[in-house]
């Protein structure tokens, strides 16, 4: 009995247990609604299903939270840009491949190159918001903002306004799948990204300098830290990963939308890394955690669109549920609780 | 009236995770009484403090407060406020860009028709100070007024609140001379009206000066409650910190034989920097500690820091060991040899949420480079090592730092530094708001450093510390680096009119 008591303390004490724990919650309301929501078909060699199609529409947002974890965690502030800079990276990518034509049916360059654009523009748009937070530190929201507003009419330059397609079997491949492999390519990229990232943050130590810039710039100066580099690296970093992102959208759609490629992606990127633990003011953070919140949020919508909830209605019910895991995870709220309970029971005592 | 009970704790017990952070502690206090409360840093002043006003919780106890028969638990600094216990910090709790009048009667204005009556504010204000011997203009902005002046009305407020008992945390830490004066005189006049104090600080001088009653904590634990005519200094110290009280003496031997040679680790001519300090020559020697002497913005963190390139100087020619080197940033004085503990342990030294281990190895990781990571056994290695050799009392490696009392905290920082192996290691106030057993090692450590060729600069606003350390000192006024004193010069007097300025007059 003690036993079982000290192991649940142990588990609730972990730090990603309640984000998890929202996680889990968010599916298993499904067994109620919608029984087959955990069933997994094959459809033309590909897992098909709504908990696959949770894991695969996930992996964009997934993407985007790992780059905007570093960016809170060392500066303490948000990139919101970057749902604009995959728009950015799609068109680029898209431009290369078509050779500015509006729509293809085979390669105009190699595909390699275009990817390799586009990665470019999302860093160099990293780039571009890191100059303005670290260097001439401008507020990041305030910094963010110029490529948030400005970044989608870059996309609609390069499109020359147009939606640009590409209708090549193999530029599908990223954000579909490869024959032969039965789980989504999208999956894959995320899970390589995550793996990266964290190896990146393990092996050199930019992960302890990420924390300790966002929890004490000044101390982190006076020990050799370059604070303003370690803000502007993640920035790019972010850049990056919006790059990637933008590309395996693209490729969901084989075209380069400037107006909807990562539309209001960044409210949910933002959102992942809130609702795995981490604070928005920066320091300590969890990687694992911002990935958990980005499933999280795409189980949500799954679970909602599967119980057949209207999409203009979604956000509603999305709203409703995000408050109350947000507020699961409060403290305060913890301390509200705890405090109600000892006076019942003290309250008990006296009666 | 006087001698009547006003508060009293009785058998008050609180553990944090790992450590017993208060131990049947009893806590007596009467009304027209200045009472100190002492220990060193982590003995549990700050906890009994917190205990009483409702910040943290306690386990078992009870607490009792003049007027009300049933024991009282405060769940909040403003539940405790009803009950008649009001706090000052030492950082001011008020609203600087407010009137004082606001500041006064914030929450509690008086109303005519519901709007905020400024006059009767206003006027009400002006009363209550100048009930105080304070007589100033109310309705300007806080900011308008010095830091003493802005506790004393923080003081105001809280008496006019509640006036039973009043807890002055640490309030003289960053006043001159001169506003402490003043502010003891508020103490005593506050004392003849029959309000009970609770004065913690961490001044002897100060508690000899003004206060009735002291009580000792030691680890948690009562010492005891004394009379303060009855228990000398010495014997005060002693009970802090459990332990016979001859170190100091014996450091002032062993601080006069500290070796000394003819190499200078750190030569400068010129160096400057616009507006924050003018060009000085300074040579500094192998081996020896040399001090920083000055009053409270002459000059003296800023020379450090110039030295250090946290503040790049912008004239002047720096040799480091015989050779001219230009630091454009700290990285580049640390790979000089060159460590700086900073003045300032929250704001620029501590890394809050990082675990001691994370705290003791980051100099050294900044050192080694962002793509030469310190393995996870080597770290522990390193921390251990020094977590021994400070004596750091913290519950585990992965403790966050944060949770560690200020003495232990500033001792990682030292144990960060010492951690790159410097060969010119800047300590800037190291021994500021720590307790007296703590300072007394860290004095010790720098003397033992010294021994082994470490050179070190010793910045410390206490002459008697720096003459028990330092081996040469130099003076500094007005942003200026006015003139050195000799090892056979360094006595109080000598100092204080370097410091002054006697020159002047001549």
């Amino acid at each position: 009995m003690n036993k079982g008591k000290a192991f649940i303390k142990r588990l609730t004490g972990y730090r990603l247990f309640l984000p998890l724990f929202c996680l889990v919650l968010v599916l298993f309301s499904n067994l109620i609604k919608t029984p087959g929501f955990f069933e997994v078909t094959i459809k033309n060699g590909v897992l098909y299903g709504y908990i696959i199609d949770v894991i695969n529409r996930a992996s964009d947002l997934v993407i985007l939270a790992v780059g905007m974890t570093l960016v809170v965690a060392a500066s303490g502030g948000t990139d919101i840009s970057v749902g604009a800079v995959m728009s950015v990276a799609g068109a680029v990518c898209c431009f290369i491949l078509s050779g500015g034509q509006q729509s293809v049916n085979e390669f105009v360059n190699p595909y390699i190159l275009g990817v390799l654009a586009a990665i470019l523009a999302g860093i160099l748009c990293g780039c571009f918001n890191g100059f303005l937070v670290a260097k001439l530190k401008i507020q990041p929201m305030v910094a963010t903002l110029i490529l948030f507003t400005a970044g989608r009419g870059i996309a609609q330059l390069i499109t020359k306004g147009q939606i640009t397609y590409i209708r090549v079997e193999s530029y599908k491949m990223l954000g579909s799948s490869i024959p032969g492999i039965p789980i989504p390519t999208p999956v894959f990229v995320a899970l390589i990204v995550v793996l990266l990232t964290y190896v990146l943050l393990k092996k050199t130590t930019l992960g302890l300098y990420i924390q300790t810039v966002g929890i004490n710039a000044k101390a982190s100066k006076l020990m050799g830290i370059k604070s303003a580099m370690i803000i502007f690296l993640s920035y790019v970093f972010c850049g990056l990963c919006a790059g990637i992102s933008g590309l395996v959208a693209s490729s969901r759609i084989y075209s380069a939308d400037a107006n909807n490629i990562g539309l209001n992606l960044e409210l949910d990127a933002i959102l992942a890394v809130a609702l795995g633990g981490n604070s928005l003011a920066g320091g300590k953070f969890s990687l694992l955690g911002s990935v958990i919140g980005a499933y999280t949020i795409q189980a949500l919508s799954t679970t909602l669109y599967a119980m057949g909830v209207s999409p203009d209605q979604i956000p509603v019910y999305k709203a409703i549920v995000v408050v109350v895991i947000v507020a699961l995870q409060s403290t305060e709220l913890k301390r509200m609780v705890s405090k109600l309970q000892t006076n019942v029971k003290s309250g008990k005592k006296v009666a | 009236m006087p001698n009547e009970i006003v508060l009293s704790m009785k058998n008050i017990s609180k553990t944090f995770p790992g450590v017993r952070a208060l131990d049947h502690v009893d806590f007596t206090l009467r009304s027209g009484e200045i009472h100190a409360l002492m220990g060193e840093n982590g003995a549990g002043k700050s906890t009994l403090i917190k205990v009483l006003t409702g910040v943290e919780e306690f386990e078992s106890g009870e607490i009792k407060i003049e007027g009300e028969s049933q024991m009282i638990i405060n769940h909040s600094p403003q539940e405790a406020q009803e009950h008649g216990i009001s706090t000052v910090y030492q950082e001011v709790n008020l609203c600087p860009n407010l009137s004082v009048a606001e500041n006064l009667f914030i929450g509690r204005e008086p109303k005519r028709a519901g709007l905020i009556d400024w006059k009767t504010m206003n006027r009400k204000a002006a009363e209550l100070l100048s009930k105080l011997d304070m007589n100033i203009d109310v309705t300007k902005a806080l900011e308008n007024y010095s830091i003493a002046l802005q506790q004393m009305i923080a003081i105001a407020r809280a008496v006019d609140m509640s006036a039973k008992v009043l807890i002055l945390d640490e309030p003289t830490s960053s006043l001159d001379d001169n506003e402490v004066e003043k502010l003891f005189r508020l103490m005593k006049r506050l004392k003849a009206d029959g309000v009970g104090i609770i004065f913690v600080t961490h001044f002897l001088e100060q508690v000899y000066e003004v206060c009735d009653k002291i009580t000792v904590l030691r680890n948690g634990g009562l010492v005891g409650e004394y009379e303060v005519e009855k228990l000398p200094r010495v014997q005060l110290v002693a009970k802090m910190m459990g332990k016979d009280f001859d170190d100091l003496e014996a450091i002032k031997k062993e601080g006069k034989t500290a070796g000394k040679s003819s190499e200078a680790v750190i030569d400068t001519k010129g160096i400057g920097r616009q507006g924050t300090i003018k060009p000085y020559d300074l040579q500094i020697y192998k081996g020896e500690v040399i001090g920083l002497t000055g009053l409270l913005g002459s000059g003296r963190s800023e020379l450090a820091r110039s030295l250090y390139g946290a503040d790049k100087p912008d004239c002047g020619e720096l040799k480091v060991n015989g050779k001219t080197v230009v630091l454009h940033t700290p990285l580049d004085a640390m790979m000089a040899g060159m460590a700086y503990l900073p003045e300032n342990r929250k704001e620029e030294g501590i890394v809050a949420d990082l675990s001691v281990r994370e705290n003791l190895i980051l100099a050294l990781q900044a050192k080694r480079g962002m793509f030469h990571p310190i393995g996870s056994k080597e770290q522990e290695e390193l921390a251990n090592k020094y977590v021994k050799l400070l004596q750091i009392k913290t519950a585990s490696l992965d403790t966050p730092v944060r949770s560690l009392s200020g003495g232990n905290q500033q001792k990682v920082i030292l144990g960060r530094w010492l951690l790159t192996d410097p060969d010119f290691l800047i300590l800037d106030e190291p021994t500021r708001g720590i307790d007296v057993g703590t300072k007394t090692e860290i004095q010790k450590l720098v003397v033992q450093l010294a021994k082994e060729g470490v050179t070190v600069m010793f910045i410390s606003s206490e002459i008697e510390e720096m003459i028990r350390t330092c081996s040469r000192m130099a003076v500094l006024r007005d942003r200026e680096k006015v003139s050195e004193l000799m090892e056979d010069e360094l006595d109080q007097n000598h100092i204080m009119k370097a410091i002054a300025g006697g020159g002047t007059d001549e």
